[in-house]
C-alpha cells in the first residue's frame, strides 16, 4: 500500500501524512454507497427471503417453503410461465424494433449532419419531455376504437366499421414501447458512432473497400458498444413494464409485471409476488448473459461499459 | 456521384420520417387539449380553453403537481450532491475495488423498477413497519437518479486538466478552496445537467411512486388514475401540454445559457 502511494508522484501531501490518499476518496463515496445498500441491496435480500415464506390469510409467516417456486411447475402455474415467456418475447421484439429504427437515425446524425448536431439531439429528446404516461396514452388515442386511425380511415371511406385489432394486443404494446424508448437507443448508438476516428473510414476507402464493406468492417464493429448498451437499456426495463401493457395491452397484452402487481394488491400474496419478481430478474439476467455470450467475450471486452 | 446523392436522400428521408414517428403521437396531446369534446376522439369539435381554466379549480391535480415538484427538487439536489462526491471519488482517487464500487452504484439502472419497487415496499412495510409517504418515494428516486448524476459528472470531470487544480494547491489554496474555486466552476455545466436529468426522472416516475407513495399522490399517480375516467382526461392533457411547453422553454434556455457560457469563458477548458 505504501509502495503504491510512494510511486505515485501526484500524491504529494498524502505521502507526508501516514494516511493513504484513497481514504479521502472513500469518504466521498460512502454516502452514495449507504443509499445503494440501504435502498437496493437490503430490499433485494429481503425480497429473496420473503419469496421463500408463506402467506396465510392476511399475514406473512416466516415458515420456509419452496411452494412459491414450485407452483410454477404445476398446471395452475401455467399462467405465470406463459407470462414470463411472453414478457421476454414482447420486450425482445420491441428492443429489436427500437434498435433497428434507431440505428439509421443515429448514423444520420453522426455522419450526415455536419453543423448544428446539437439541434438534432434536442429535436430528438424533446418528445421525451412529456410524461411517459401521456406518451403511452397518445397511442391509445391513435389506435383506439374511435381513435385517429379509425376515424381517419372512416372519414376517407376505406372502412365503415372501426378496426378492432389495432389496440389491446401484444403488437400494440410492442409499437408503443418502440416509440417510448426510442431516445434510449438513438443516443448511445450516436455517441459510439460519433467517436469513430474518421481516418479509419478514409483508410478503408483508400484501400478499396466499397461503402457497404466499409460499414460492416469498420463502422458497425466500432459502433457495437453503443448498440449493445442500447439493447440492454431498452430490453431490461421493458420486461418488467407495467404501464404500457396496462394501458394499451388489454387482456391479451398483459405482461409479468401486471401479475406481480396483482399479487401485491388484489391477490394479497406477497411471497408469491416476491417469487415472481425473483424469477423475472433471473430470467432477465439469463437472457442478458446469453446475449452477451453470443456476442463473444472479445467483443465484450471492447464494449466494456 | 449519383448513387451517393441517392443514398443521402434515402437516409435523410428516413430521418425525417423517424422524427415524425416520434413527434406525431406527442403533438396529438396539445392538439386534443384545445378540443371542445370531453372524449379524446376525432373529429375535432371546436376550439376551447376550458380545460386549461379547469386546471385552476382542480385541487387534486394541483396537490399532485406540488407533491411531484417537491420530491423532484429534493431528489435532484440530493442526488446531484451525492453524485458530485461520488464522481470526484471515482475520478480523482485511486480507490480500492473501484470497478466493483462503480458497478454497484450503477446497478439500479439495470434492475427493473418493478423489482426495486416491490422489494422496497416489502422491506419498509414488513421489515421496518414504516409508513409510506413522499419521503419513501424520494428515497427510492435518489437510488435511481444517483447513478445518472454520477455518470454525467464523471464524464465532465474526466475531461479536465488536473494541473489546474494542482496549480491552485501550489499557490496555497486549501483542498476545499481549490475545489470550490477551480473544480466547481469547471464542473458547473455537469451539475446543471445532472439537476435537470434527476428532476425530470423523478418527476416522471410512476412505478416506484405507485408502490411507495402512501396516501399522497404524485403527479404520475394522479395522471394514471385519471386515464381510467374519460371525463378527467382533458384536464390531464391540458396539464401535460403545459409541462411540455415549459420543458421546451427550459431546454432552449439552458442551451442558450450554455452557449453564452462557452463563448464567455476560456475555450481551452471546455
Amino acid at each position: 500500500m505504501n509502495t503504491q502511494t510512494a510511486t505515485n508522484p501526484a500524491v504529494g501531501d498524502a505521502a507526508l501524512s501516514a494516511r493513504p490518499e484513497w481514504l479521502d476518496g472513500l469518504w466521498l463515496i460512502v454516502p452514495t454507497l449507504l443509499i445503494v445498500i440501504g435502498m437496493m441491496v437490503v430490499p433485494l435480500v429481503g425480497i429473496v427471503v420473503v419469496s421463500f415464506w408463506t402467506q396465510t390469510g392476511f399475514n406473512i409467516e416466516a415458515t420456509w417453503t419452496l411452494d412459491n417456486y414450485r407452483v410454477l411447475f404445476t398446471p395452475e402455474g401455467a399462467l405465470y410461465r406463459i407470462l414470463i415467456v411472453k414478457s421476454l418475447w414482447m420486450s425482445l421484439t420491441a428492443t429489436i424494433a427500437v434498435v433497428l429504427l434507431a440505428y439509421p437515425m443515429a448514423y444520420f446524425m453522426a455522419f450526415r449532419i455536419e453543423r448544428a448536431k446539437l439541434i438534432w439531439i434536442i429535436l430528438l429528446t424533446v418528445p421525451f419531455w412529456t410524461s411517459y404516461l401521456l406518451r403511452i396514452f397518445a397511442w391509445k388515442v391513435i389506435l383506439g376504437f374511435n381513435g385517429v386511425i379509425n376515424s381517419g380511415l372512416k372519414a376517407v371511406g376505406l372502412i365503415d366499421k372501426p378496426l378492432e385489432f389495432l389496440l389491446y394486443n401484444p403488437t400494440s404494446v410492442t409499437i408503443t414501447l418502440a416509440h417510448a424508448w426510442a431516445a434510449y437507443a438513438v443516443l448511445p448508438i450516436y455517441v459510439s458512432l460519433e467517436k469513430i476516428d474518421r481516418s479509419y473510414l478514409e483508410a478503408a476507402t483508400d484501400l478499396g473497400d466499397s461503402k457497404w464493406k466499409r460499414f460492416w468492417r469498420i463502422t458497425f464493429p466500432l459502433s457495437l458498444p453503443g448498440t449493445i448498451a442500447a439493447i440492454l437499456l431498452v430490453f431490461i426495463p421493458t420486461v418488467g413494464d407495467y404501464i404500457t401493457p396496462t394501458l394499451v395491452g388489454g387482456t391479451s397484452g398483459i405482461m409479468i409485471g401486471n401479475s406481480i402487481v396483482t399479487q401485491f394488491g388484489k391477490a394479497n400474496n406477497a411471497p408469491l409476488g416476491a417469487a415472481l419478481s425473483c424469477i423475472m430478474m433471473l430470467a432477465i439476467t439469463l437472457a442478458v448473459c446469453a446475449f452477451l455470450a453470443a456476442i463473444g467475450r472479445k467483443r465484450l471486452k471492447a464494449a466494456d461499459l | 456521384m449519383e448513387t451517393i446523392r441517392k443514398h443521402l436522400n434515402l437516409l435523410s428521408l428516413f430521418a425525417v420520417l423517424y422524427l415524425a414517428f416520434l413527434y406525431v403521437p406527442v403533438l396529438l396531446l396539445p392538439l386534443f387539449s384545445f378540443n371542445d369534446n370531453i372524449y379524446v376522439t376525432l373529429p375535432f369539435k371546436g376550439f376551447t380553453l376550458k380545460w386549461y381554466s379547469n386546471l385552476l379549480a382542480n385541487s387534486g391535480l394541483q396537490s399532485a403537481l406540488w407533491a411531484s415538484v417537491k420530491v423532484g427538487v429534493g431528489v435532484a439536489v440530493f442526488s446531484t450532491f451525492l453524485g458530485l462526491l461520488a464522481a470526484r471519488a471515482m475520478t480523482r482517487y485511486r480507490l480500492p475495488f473501484r470497478r466493483s464500487l462503480y458497478a454497484l452504484i450503477m446497478l439500479p439502472l439495470v434492475i427493473p423498477y418493478m423489482v426495486i419497487g416491490v422489494s422496497t415496499l416489502v422491506i419498509l412495510r414488513r421489515g421496518f413497519d414504516m409508513d409510506l409517504s413522499l419521503w419513501t418515494v424520494g428515497a427510492s428516486h435518489v437510488l435511481i437518479t444517483v447513478p445518472l448524476s454520477m455518470l454525467v459528472l464523471m464524464a465532465r470531470m474526466e475531461g479536465f486538466d488536473r494541473s489546474l487544480e494542482e496549480a491552485s494547491r501550489d499557490l496555497g489554496d486549501t483542498a476545499w478552496r481549490s475545489f470550490r474555486r477551480v473544480t466547481l466552476p469547471l464542473v458547473m455545466p455537469g451539475i446543471v445537467s445532472s439537476l435537470l436529468l434527476c428532476f425530470i426522472t423523478s418527476f416522471d416516475e410512476y412505478l416506484l411512486a405507485f408502490f411507495l407513495a402512501g396516501s399522497e399522490a404524485t403527479l404520475p399517480i394522479f395522471i394514471f388514475s385519471s386515464l381510467r375516467f374519460p371525463s378527467k382526461i382533458p384536464d390531464v392533457l391540458a396539464l401535460g401540454s403545459l409541462i411540455l411547453m415549459v420543458s421546451i422553454v427550459l431546454v432552449v434556455f439552458a442551451e442558450w445559457l450554455r452557449r453564452r457560457g462557452v463563448s464567455g469563458s476560456d475555450s481551452s477548458v471546455i
